[in-house]
């Protein structure tokens, strides 16, 4: 999920968590070596617009895939989480299960095929394709503009942490991160991106595979582990995924089931992972059709274990640490550890010099990761979407590779722009992470009308995805301006901003979807011939009647769904 | 495109895991309290084994389909 629940405080503790040994710093050193050795080496092979912009469209499926899975796994995202589950429990798992399980395979099975065939090369492409130049301009600016916003965002915070763990100093931690990313990302495009991020995946596991082990170990496994959480806080909801969430009162995060099953696991889950083309544009790189529609099932299936190494840990530190973690205002007050640290203080727990670096060299990976693949998406849109579509539409194709890559370093300039932006500013972040969530929502009701509904014309696409996201900020405004209005938005005066996020977008993407559906009817149908390889009905979708069972899409589809629901029902 | 991501893994995980296990080795003797804390077990050693062994077979495996690649491509 793209909101961070991570911000660490702009005051922390002067004293760092641990300082790094020689033997970490090389590691480190050995890293930042082999992310620029594979950038320059992949340069000599990135010519044409497709290599740059579409990494030849030559993936197999698990690159792909693990590719697909990186780029959304920030080490923000990893450090957030598992915060989030010591604070919250086992809750927390949802956001990695029912929030992104469904979703990955629906986009595999469902909506992959008119992705691909349409042989489009971003989202805003598609609904260019779909409904016309204007809802691709509608798109692809409000796209652009967040996600270098975004990723300014996500390095302030991460040059926050490495100052809180390890003392480094803010801008030696932005720019030396930065700068790699932008060398490497414009040497070799988005084959360098998509071949760092797996790297990148196997590093962040290898880095933080033992701490769930020797947690485990020293706990006495998970009924030892649930044992001990029960004893520490003389409750046991937080350990269940579910069996606690028949009321609103009765577990640690105050939701009820139909708030986490509805509005996390269909529209923000379904808007992030089917919409959001900094995903979507790892998938469109794959070599073929088959390829592209298992790369997100893959994805799922390892996107099911991530909690091994993120939510475990979380929970390990409830059990296992002496010490009580508070929020961040109390740490900054007291000088104590807020839980936003949870991760890195399990990490200094089992993990001596040595050790260590490969940690801190997972979360920065992970950082990177996630950097990457903003910057390589807002060039895709801003060159193809935005610069050839109404600024210079028939230049070659060198032209355009050159302006990709200076694109590339200018998203990385203008993101540390918005860092320290957000360094001078605090509040800039709520208002910024709130917009990322205007966008989503609505965009994936015109995204899967579009797709499923040969009907929706050119007018109704627009005026949805239009009405859809004023419809998001008026509601976020009405708020802000008058908190009373709370009741009517979230439905509840007392919701908190996790619940507000999911009914505004719920209630935007019913806007958008009535909106669509009614401009569309008012509106002349286009015919069907102009709908070929864009829409449910009017595509010939290959058949898979001669593949082996083992080899179909839908066959590792059902393997994922039954490990899914097996998860759940272990976990109730 | 003649690089098979295999290789550059394989190759990363063998340098740390070479580094790991060689300083864990070293500290096996020299400073054994460094373990206290992973609960008596040399992680340095161990897991820097572990890292060599799949950092060799993702370098052999990546290593051996270039080559395959480009036998075919020689020899059409």
């Amino acid at each position: 999920m793209p909101g961070l629940p991570l911000i660490v405080a702009a005051a922390p503790p002067a004293e760092r968590l641990f300082s790094l040994g020689v033997a970490d710093l090389v590691i480190i050193a050995a890293y930042f070596a082999m992310v620029l050795a594979i950038g320059l080496y992949l340069k000599g092979q990135t010519q044409t617009g497709e290599d740059f912009f579409m990494a030849g469209r030559e993936m197999t499926a698990w690159i792909a895939g693990l590719s697909f899975l990186s780029a959304n796994l920030g080490s923000l995202e990893l450090m957030g989480w598992a915060a989030a589950s010591y604070q919250y429990g086992l809750l927390a798992v949802h956001w990695y299960w029912i929030g992104a399980i469904p979703a990955m395979l629906f986009l595999g099975v469902v909506m992959m095929p008119f992705y691909y065939i349409s042989k489009t090369h971003s989202v805003p492409g598609y609904l260019q394709l779909r409904f016309g130049e204007s809802s691709r301009a509608l798109a692809a600016v409000s796209f652009a503009f967040m996600t270098v916003l975004m990723s300014g965002i996500n390095m302030y915070s991460m040059a926050l942490v490495m100052k809180v763990v390890l003392g480094w100093d803010i801008n030696f931690s932005i720019w030396a991160s930065s700068l790699t990313v932008a060398a490497y990302v414009a040497l070799g495009g988005l084959r360098s991106a998509i071949f760092n991020e797996v790297l990148q995946f196997v590093l962040i596991w290898a880095g933080a595979l033992l701490i769930p082990i020797l947690g485990l170990y020293e706990a006495g496994g998970w009924a030892g582990l649930q044992a001990r959480i029960a004893e520490q806080l003389g409750r046991t909801d937080f350990t269940h995924a579910w069996s606690t969430l028949g009321s609103f009162q009765d577990n640690p995060m105050g939701v009820h089931w139909t708030g986490i099953v509805f509005g996390l696991g269909w529209v923000i889950s379904f808007g992030y992972w089917t919409t959001d083309f900094l995903v979507v544009q790892r998938v469109l790189a794959a070599k073929d059709l088959r390829a592209a529609k298992m790369a997100p099932i893959i994805g799922a299936a390892f996107k099911m274990m991530v909690p091994f190494i993120v939510i475990v840990p979380g929970l390990l530190g409830l059990a296992l640490l002496p010490e009580k973690l508070v929020g961040e205002a109390e740490a900054v007050a007291t000088g104590g550890h807020s839980y936003n640290e949870v991760l890195p203080l399990m990490l200094a727990r089992y993990c001596g010099p040595g050790l260590l670096g490969l940690g801190i060299t997972a979360l920065i990976a992970g950082f990177m990761a996630g950097m990457a693949g903003n910057v390589s998406a807002f060039a895709t849109v801003w060159t193809y979407d935005l610069y050839r579509a109404f600024i210079k539409p028939d230049a070659d194709d060198a032209h355009y590779v050159a302006m990709g890559r200076w694109c590339t370093i200018l998203g990385v300039m203008v993101s540390i722009g918005t860092a320290y932006l957000v360094m001078e500013f605090e509040s800039i972040m709520d208002y910024v992470q709130a917009l990322f969530s205007f966008f989503i929502a609505p965009l994936f009701g015109t995204v899967i009308l579009g797709m499923l509904w040969k009907r929706a014309t050119s007018a109704g696409g627009f005026w949805g995805l239009l009405t859809g996201t004023l419809s998001s900020i008026a509601m976020w405004a009405w708020v802000k301006l008058d908190p009373s209005a709370l009741r009517y938005v979230a439905l509840s005066p007392h919701a908190k901003d996790m619940a507000e996020n999911l009914y505004r977008g719920l209630w935007s993407w019913i806007i958008c979807v009535v909106v669509t559906v009614v401009v569309s009817l008012a509106t002349r149908p286009k015919p069907d011939s102009e709908l070929v390889g864009l829409v449910y009905g009017c595509t010939p979708i290959p058949s898979e009647n001669d593949v082996a069972l083992w080899r179909r899409p839908i066959f590792w589809a059902y393997a994922v769904a039954v490990v899914f629901v097996a998860l759940n029902l272990y976990f109730w | 495109m003649n690089l098979d991501i295999r290789t550059p893994i394989g190759l990363l995980f063998l340098i740390i895991g070479a580094l790991l296990a060689v300083f864990g080795l070293a500290t096996h003797f020299t400073d054994p309290a460094l373990y206290d804390r992973s609960l008596g077990v040399n992680v340095n050693l161990w897991w820097g084994l572990a890292m060599l062994i799949f950092g060799g077979a993702m370098f052999h495996y990546g290593r051996r389909a270039t080559a395959r690649l480009i036998a075919a491509a020689q020899n059409p």
